[in-house]
């Protein structure tokens, strides 16, 4: 299955985040965060952290992830902050932009960091940070949407409206 | 001090039992000022407090609760984590409750003549139940009449939202038990109604529902507004005035911007609460009222009352379909009776979110026993095709059911003030001292029975109880710390809600309520309301 920006639209949509209030989020991102870059890092982030099953867009990354956060100035800061460390950590560790590796050293990269044992901290230290800003960024927007829940047998996950229906059905449809 | 202009009445609080009383009057042409401790939150927000809510942020953040305006001690048996149970904020706890609506039985309003138990109330079920259906219709029930309950007038505003594929399993078990399942009522919109949306099933209800479906009492609050109503946010009360003679207040006297003001009425209405009320009332005391305002009695604050619940768990070895809607559709109150088992009322709902949820499970912020048996460290995360496998092995193919009972009032679980500890404008904290008594505990142990048997009537393996008697977890209803009664020396309110000795203050919320029964009590809190505001009313009038 894959994610797209009409995937990302439908579920910003669905939370009441029209594409005019994305563009507008957007535009109002803080000047010292690179849009292109900070999209292209958590890109190469999904594409470890999500199954196989699931291919990931960047437009998906781009139009969801982004466009989730709003006017959440300080959230997207942040990430981009943990972005920016996760990278440094790469070009230390593997002698390359975190972007720029292999999936396999992107995810030898963020178990050198010790992410994968972190607690999700947005105040914590390197790997918290990265851990709650990056990867659990990534996982809530997976499985809060029905990609992510169909993969595990709820198409209507918890955090998005797929109204009144899927709870009465059986597993049979 | 600042004194604002003196409406008819000042109610203080705008949970549903200040938000309804002041709604109702306003309606009829009253002036009515609210003061609210809390600030109003922005419905805007409810995006991003969902996902705080599914990343497992501290629920106290939820809502801003904390901290020294916050703060309390606990000196009992019982823990209490009285700030995740409540929200100070225009609309109050119902900002993040589930929503769940049942009447209470007539048999609550007399324990004492039928079961020789607690005491009765001085109303019964039947002047009750007009309020009742007139609250059904104020908050948009969602039900079906259930064959347990007592007599209805009248229909439910909304049809009941349709059973679960996992009610079902239980509904199919059941009927060789000879155990009945019926609709639960919710004030969560099955269809559109009063103006808010049918259900959009984001399935985080409590503590937030982003369609607004749920509703809370900011709907009325809302509608007060447009009446005229003055609600001032970011206004607790830190006491109230008395005139010379002790037998009326003259003024609400609170903080708002760091300055102390005032509101003079005719008429007061206390609705913070069953902790925040009596404390109120024990912080106004005088030379007239050294004990503190309306307790002659001695009892503002005793019989403190909860819920104590259990939940049993179990596992089929097939699809249960849960977490995809927020909250249970069903119950039976076939255990309700107080003399239907050994001791104690039961009260059993069917969950539709057993297990962990997937955003939760995915997210792997806590201990996670597939993990452990998958031999890895229990914060250690997976990532790729392993977290789909760890993700379904968390959230498929359990069912559970949670039974709530009741905690009959005693006068030694209690709220009063710590005067050794103070909050943000220096006065002294509420102090919570109760704990679950032996016929708690029996009702609790006759409850984990009944629900292992039903869960296991599904053919559910590995069941588990995920909160023993002993250890019951609390249903955040606080109840009867200024009880009502007839008599002036057994009771701080009168059957008019109207406060014994002081003539013209009134409480209205779960603190008046006489026993608990095991029912949620928010629609009997919702009924009071507007039973007060017709008394109110004919007295102004």
């Amino acid at each position: 299955m894959k994610l797209t920006r009409r995937d990302a639209l439908v579920a910003l949509g669905a939370i009441g985040v029209g594409t005019a209030a994305i563009g507008t989020a957007r535009q109002g991102l803080p000047g010292d965060v690179d849009e292109t870059e900070m999209t292209d890092q958590l890109h190469a982030a999904a594409e470890v952290i999500y199954p196989a099953a699931v291919e990931v867009d960047r437009s998906f990354v781009e139009t969801y992830v982004l466009g989730r956060l709003g006017n959440r100035e300080r959230h997207l800061r942040e990430q981009s902050n943990a972005l920016d460390q996760l990278d440094s950590h790469a070009r230390r560790h593997a002698g390359q932009s975190f972007t720029a590796l292999s999936e396999s050293r992107r995810r030898s990269t963020l178990r050198s960091m010790g992410v994968h044992t972190a607690h999700p901290n947005p105040d914590g230290t390197v790997p918290e940070r990265v851990r709650y800003y990056v990867v659990n960024d990534l996982v809530y927007v997976l499985f809060s949407t029905p990609t992510g829940g169909e993969l595990v047998g709820c198409e209507n996950p918890p955090g998005y409206p797929g109204g009144l229906e899927a709870y009465q059905r059986g597993p049979d449809g | 001090m600042i004194r604002a202009r003196t409406p008819e009445v000042c109610v203080i609080g705008s949970g549903p039992a200040g938000a309804l009383v002041a709604y109702s009057l306003a309606e009829r042409g009253h002036d009515v000022v609210v003061l609210e401790a809390g600030k109003r939150f922005d419905p805007g927000e409810s995006g991003r407090r969902m996902e705080q809510r599914l990343r497992r942020e501290r629920w106290t953040a939820l809502y801003e609760m904390g901290g020294e305006r916050d703060a309390f001690t606990v000196s009992g048996a019982s823990a209490y984590a009285l700030n995740e149970r409540r929200v100070k904020g225009v609309g109050g706890s119902t900002l993040h409750w589930g929503g769940t609506v049942p009447r209470m039985h007539p048999e609550d309003f007399e324990m004492d003549s039928r079961h020789g138990v607690a005491d009765d109330w001085p109303i019964g079920y039947d002047e009750l139940e007009p309020y009742y259906l007139q609250a059904e219709h104020e908050l948009g029930a969602a039900g079906a009449p259930n064959p347990f309950g007592g007599s209805r007038s009248g229909p439910f505003p909304m049809e009941p939202h349709p059973l679960s594929y996992s009610d079902r399993l239980f509904q199919e078990a059941w009927e060789e038990l000879g155990v009945t399942l019926h609709h639960l009522p919710r004030a969560i919109n099955s269809a559109s109604y009063d103006g808010r949306s049918r259900c959009q099933a984001f399935g985080t209800c409590s503590p937030v529902c982003p369609s607004g479906a749920r509703y809370d009492a900011t709907v009325h609050v809302r509608k007060a507004e447009s009446d005229g109503v003055t609600v001032l946010d970011r206004a607790p009360v830190t006491r109230l005035e008395h005139d010379d003679t002790g037998e009326r207040v003259t003024a609400a006297v609170y903080v708002h911007d760091d300055e102390e003001r005032s509101v003079e009425a005719d008429l007061f209405v206390v609705a913070c609460g069953a902790v925040e009320t009596p404390r109120l009332l024990l912080l106004s005391a005088s030379e007239q009222h050294p004990d503190g305002l309306a307790n002659a009695s001695g009892l503002v604050g005793r019989r403190f009352i909860e819920h104590a619940a259990i939940r049993v768990r179990g596992r089929l070895d097939e699809p249960t379909r849960q977490h995809l809607i927020g909250f249970g559709t069903s119950q039976t109150q076939q255990f309700y009776g107080y003399d239907e088992g050994p001791r104690g009322s039961i009260l059993i709902t069917p969950l539709n979110t057993a297990g962990t949820s997937p955003t939760e499970a995915a997210l792997q912020d806590g201990p996670a026993i597939t993990s452990l048996l998958g031999g890895r460290r229990p914060d250690e995360m997976t990532w790729g095709d392993e977290l789909v496998d760890q993700v379904t092995a968390e959230t498929d193919g359990f069912l559970a059911v949670s039974a709530g009972t009741d905690l009959l009032p005693d006068p030694e679980n209690r709220v009063s003030l710590d005067r050794s500890r103070t909050d943000d404008l220096g006065n002294p904290v509420p102090d919570l001292s109760f704990g679950i008594d032996e016929h708690a505990i029996g009702t609790l142990e006759r409850a984990e029975e009944l629900l292992t048997e039903l869960v296991a009537a599904t053919g559910a393996e590995a069941i588990e109880t995920s909160h023993e008697p002993e250890n019951a977890f609390f249903a955040n209803h606080m109840l009867g710390t200024t009880r009502m009664g007839e008599d002036p020396a057994t009771s701080v309110v009168d059957p008019d809600l109207r406060t014994h000795d002081i003539e013209n203050l009134y409480v209205s919320g779960g603190s008046v309520f006489v026993t608990g029964g095991p029912a949620n009590p928010t629609l009997t809190i919702a009924a009071l309301a507007l039973r007060l505001a017709d008394h109110l009313d004919g007295r102004l009038s």
